[in-house]
């Protein structure tokens, strides 16, 4: 319990982890876009080439990196058969029962995999070198002209690090609450799923009460340390751009215009 | 006016209910507590002491009376100042912490303030060596125990440099060694810092470090003095359920069969001192 982490953070000291959360997330967002113009060969393999350096550039041994794609492997595995079948160009490969296999629908379900893996790499690589408290303060500074049109930016960002703060608090409740609905003999690993699914009441009614209970005590202490909104509010934790940031927006450009060349 | 330059926070004649139907949680209650003074309230459940620790600090406002804090009335216009200048320590050490690590909740309440970065990180600094916690900056709260929680509390209220420290009932949900280590940290910033402390508790135990204590019994004052005046009107204090100090009970125990002390004692050490020269009398 002690070294928990929230999310898939994993520590470490690497170029990548020291970026500035708001560059991280402003390359991602492009690279998301981008991908999706790519049209040939040398196009997919200048964007696969910048997400695989990029990973080596973590540093995070890419055990952990597949064990976090693991959830969605399936998901690029049936959307590759879903275009092998469904895709009618080019010459017929082969046929299997009554499907006719194009040589066309083979070349676009490797494409759109490859579209949907990098994808999901380049996220998840966000996710696995910055905290989530980090990623917060860059929504909460990107989001700021949206202020402007009166979106509560710092109450969302408030919100989302004090959900941050007492997700381990939770769980350990939870944990708590178990062990004792336990002794009193509810049943949370044995019998039918349908048993179990109820056992999960005696869980959840506690842990819910205590949640808002701390809610308010939360909302009490918050007022008795002067806390009034996002006015006049000044910031503890604050994001700085280095040269570090400017080498990869540079370099990010370049990559880009390769890649623009490189579309047929 | 001569008594509010004194003394920095006055109650006048203050009543207050939680609802209509509900008896006074306070009523007509007039106190005052100096600058660097040190007041313990004690009573039990319902007595309204904690109401008392809401009221100091505009979390709730008076429906009769009036409140001073530094001079200043207590209203709508004023409680945002009388916030800086009255810090509160919560029961639970886990509700009161709201960064996600320790010198993040430490600077919430400067952030709420406006309080300039640059400064922020010297005052945070300096409260988290005043509550021995500098080592931990870095910890999330759920690495950290009930009693280094509530120093925490402490060094975010510190930091803000009020001029009167609440603790309301801050000790209740700790392990007897968080206890002391609250205690102890109390007594040393109050050296170091000059801010008056108001402690809240039903501890007897702990009312023994004040200047002054002030037993609350339904929304009233019954007894006010120093620890040991208190301690010596204890069969008032069984009647209103409060159980008063080993050593104080032992003193009063001795008292009922003709053994009389000079002086009340306080501490183990004070009664044996007693003892000893009773001992050397007889």
């Amino acid at each position: 319990m002690n070294n928990l982490i929230i999310g898939q953070y994993v520590p470490g000291e690497s170029m990548v982890h020291q970026l500035d959360p708001r560059t991280k997330i402003t390359v991602i967002f492009f690279y998301v876009i981008v991908i999706f113009f790519a049209n040939s060969f040398f196009s997919y393999f200048i964007l696969a080439a910048f997400a695989f350096i990029s990973a080596m550039l973590t540093r995070i041994p890419a055990g952990y990196i597949i064990r976090g794609l693991k959830p969605v492997w399936l998901l690029i595995v049936f959307t590759f058969l879903l275009h092998l079948f469904v895709t009618k160009e080019g010459d017929v490969l082969f046929r299997i029962f009554s499907f006719y296999v194009y040589s066309g629908a083979l070349i676009q379900g490797f494409a759109i995999s490859l579209r949907f893996f990098l994808l999901i790499l380049m996220t998840s690589l966000l996710t696995l070198t910055t905290t989530p408290i980090a990623i917060t303060d860059a929504i909460e500074d990107m989001l700021g002209p949206l202020k402007k049109v009166r979106f509560p930016v710092h109450e969302l960002a408030l919100m989302m690090s004090i959900s941050l703060r007492f997700i381990p608090t939770l769980m350990q409740e939870t944990e708590k609450i178990s062990k004792a609905q336990a002794s009193r003999g509810v049943d949370f690993r044995t019998g039918p799923i349908k048993d179990r699914i109820k056992a999960i009441v005696p869980l959840l009614v506690p842990l819910f009460v205590s949640a808002f209970k701390r809610a308010e005590e939360l909302a009490m202490a918050m007022e008795a340390r002067g806390y009034k909104g996002g006015e006049g509010r000044t910031k503890f934790r604050e994001l700085q751009l280095s040269s570090r940031d400017y080498a990869l927006f540079i370099s990010f450009v370049f990559v880009l215009l390769l890649f623009w060349w490189a579309r047929a | 006016m001569r008594e509010l330059e004194q003394s920095f926070i006055q109650f006048d004649e203050v009543s207050f209910w939680y609802n209509h139907d509900e008896p006074w949680a306070l009523k007509e209650l007039s106190l005052t507590i100096k600058k660097n003074e040190f007041v313990a309230v004690i009573g039990h459940n319902g007595s309204g002491k904690s109401t008392i620790a809401k009221l100091m600090n505009g979390l709730l406002f008076p429906q009769k009376g009036e409140i001073f804090v530094d001079g200043l009335r207590l209203s709508e216009e004023t409680v945002w100042d009388i916030r800086k200048k009255v810090g509160m320590v919560f029961q639970n050490p886990d509700n009161q912490f709201v960064g996600t690590t320790v010198e993040d909740d430490v600077a919430f309440g400067l952030e709420n303030h406006g309080i300039p970065r640059k400064e922020m990180i010297e005052r945070i600094e300096q409260s988290l060596k005043a509550v021995g916690m500098l080592d931990y900056r870095k910890h999330e709260p759920h690495r950290l125990s009930g009693g280094q929680k509530q120093r925490v509390a402490i060094a975010g209220v510190l930091a803000v440099a009020p001029d009167l420290i609440i603790l309301d009932e801050a000790t209740a949900m700790l392990d007897p060694k968080g206890r002391t280590e609250i205690m102890k940290t109390v007594q040393r910033i109050r050296k170091e810092k000059k801010v008056s402390i108001l402690m809240i508790t039903h501890d007897l135990h702990e009312v023994t470090f004040a200047d002054r204590v002030i037993v609350m019994n339904r929304g009233q004052k019954l007894i006010e003095g120093t620890p040991k005046e208190v301690f010596q009107q204890h069969e008032t204090l069984w009647e209103i359920g409060l159980d008063i100090p080993f050593v104080a009970k032992i003193a009063a125990e001795l008292k009922q069969r003709g053994i009389p002390l000079n002086k009340q004692p306080l501490n183990n050490k004070e009664l044996l001192e007693e003892l000893w020269r009773l001992h050397s009398n007889m």
